[in-house]
């Protein structure tokens, strides 16, 4: 049972810094501002999401684990808000000066 | 054994993230790399296993001050035209010092001694009368009770020397400029479903520091950030800074020590000194009265002093 909790959290964490990882490259390597912050959301949101996943086999006690999930919440909140001030904020530049 | 495997990255990551910081071309990149600096030093405390350590450095350096800079940046970085270079035999001259600087303190950490002098055993051993857990919230609030007397007011001492800065014409009025409420933009989301969780979560980060990382300042930080959002996204004012209630919230951390330790005179062996007995209750009073502060004080010094408004 350990066995499997084991494999099941080290395949969800490897998951999860796949999306970290391409998220990063997705950042540097985007030519423009929003398909960045298409990317960066996507390690934030999926990346996080399955650590956080992967590491509820792991804790011992089950206010631990709500404690992970509250936080992924809070990252995806922050997070989602934050992605949307800058891309209503490279909006507001693209705009023709009127 | 495979502890280099995190430590190298981190230690490296420290070093790419301060020099990053120093070369920057732009004000705003040098932010940047500030908080990339503060937040790659929470992760070294953290590997240091110092985690009341670490949630201060989040806090307080990667967080609350890079809030000030990034405003301060984002204000004098159109303005101000930039400095020119300082001479070559200058900077030279500051290269070769600090680099002095660096290699002596790199000798002295390498001279320590294989086991370091520590007081952290006798510490251990009488903490018991004071009732808590966390033997940082002991030393903190009983061994060293007079340095963090001291760091609750200069919170007191930062808040005045903002407003300080406050025009005459707007001296007693709300702290900050004013933002423009979006009432259906996503921080007025953020700020209308953030605040009620955040609460709760400095309140408890707050109360867990007696046992537990955590803590006044850490906790505080983060009930000021819950009370400075509804500001940002325009949903709410500050209270005015010649407001009775809120001068009174800023002194109050400091004013509460101070009296329990006077007290001390009277009631146990002298100043700052808990009577036997009701040290748990006394350090819950402080805590309570310095958590109000830093919370209110650090949402003052984010604001910053009056500024001209739209409309009273």
């Amino acid at each position: 049972m350990s066995m499997l909790a084991s494999l099941l959290a080290a395949a969800c964490v490897l998951a999860g810094a796949f999306f970290f990882i391409a998220g990063t490259l997705g950042l540097l390597r985007f030519g423009d501002t929003l398909s960045r912050v298409h990317a960066l959301t996507k390690a934030d949101n999926l990346g996080l999401g399955l650590i956080v996943l992967g590491l509820l086999p792991l804790v011992g006690s089950l206010t631990d684990a709500l404690k992970l999930v509250l936080i992924w919440a809070l990252v995806l909140l922050g997070g989602t808000t934050a992605a949307q001030l800058v891309a209503s904020a490279v909006r507001r530049d693209q705009r023709p000066p009127e | 054994m495979t502890d280099w495997l995190l430590d190298l990255p981190l230690a490296l990551g420290l070093f790419g993230a301060g020099a990053a910081t120093l070369a920057a071309r732009s004000l705003f990149g040098a932010v940047l790399g500030f908080i990339s600096t503060g937040l790659i030093a929470t992760l070294a405390w953290v590997r240091l296993e110092a985690p009341d350590v670490a949630m201060t450095e989040a806090v307080i350096g990667a967080a609350a001050t890079s809030v000030m800079i990034l405003y301060v940046a984002s204000r004098v970085g159109t303005r101000a035209a930039p400095p020119a270079p300082p001479p070559m035999v200058l900077r030279i001259l500051a290269a070769i010092l600090s680099a002095l600087l660096a290699g002596l303190l790199a000798l002295a950490l390498l001279g320590l001694p294989e086991q370091a002098p520590s007081l952290a055993a006798p510490v251990l051993d009488t903490i018991a009368p004071t009732g808590l857990g966390n033997p940082v919230t002991a030393v903190l609030m009983a061994h060293r009770a007079l340095d963090t007397l001291l760091e609750s007011a200069v919170l007191v001492f930062a808040v005045f020397g903002i407003w300080s800065m406050a025009p005459d014409r707007r001296w007693g009025r709300a702290p900050g400029p004013a933002f423009l409420a979006e009432p259906y933009g996503p921080l007025a989301f953020l700020a209308r479903v953030l605040p009620p969780l955040g609460i709760v979560i400095g309140i408890y980060i707050a109360w867990v520091g007696a046992d537990a990382p955590g803590g006044k300042f850490q906790g505080g930080a983060v009930l000021a950030a819950m009370w400075v959002l509804p500001w940002i996204a325009g949903l709410a004012a500050p209270p005015c800074i010649s407001d009775m209630r809120l001068r009174l919230a800023i002194a109050a951390g400091p004013l509460v020590f101070l009296i329990i330790g006077l007290a001390g005179f009277a009631a146990a062996e002298g100043f700052l000194a808990y009577p036997p007995g009701f040290a748990k209750p006394l350090i819950l009073i402080i805590e309570t009265a310095m958590t109000l502060s830093v919370a209110a004080a650090m949402a003052c010094m984010i604001a910053g002093p009056p500024e001209r408004r739209a409309t009273p």
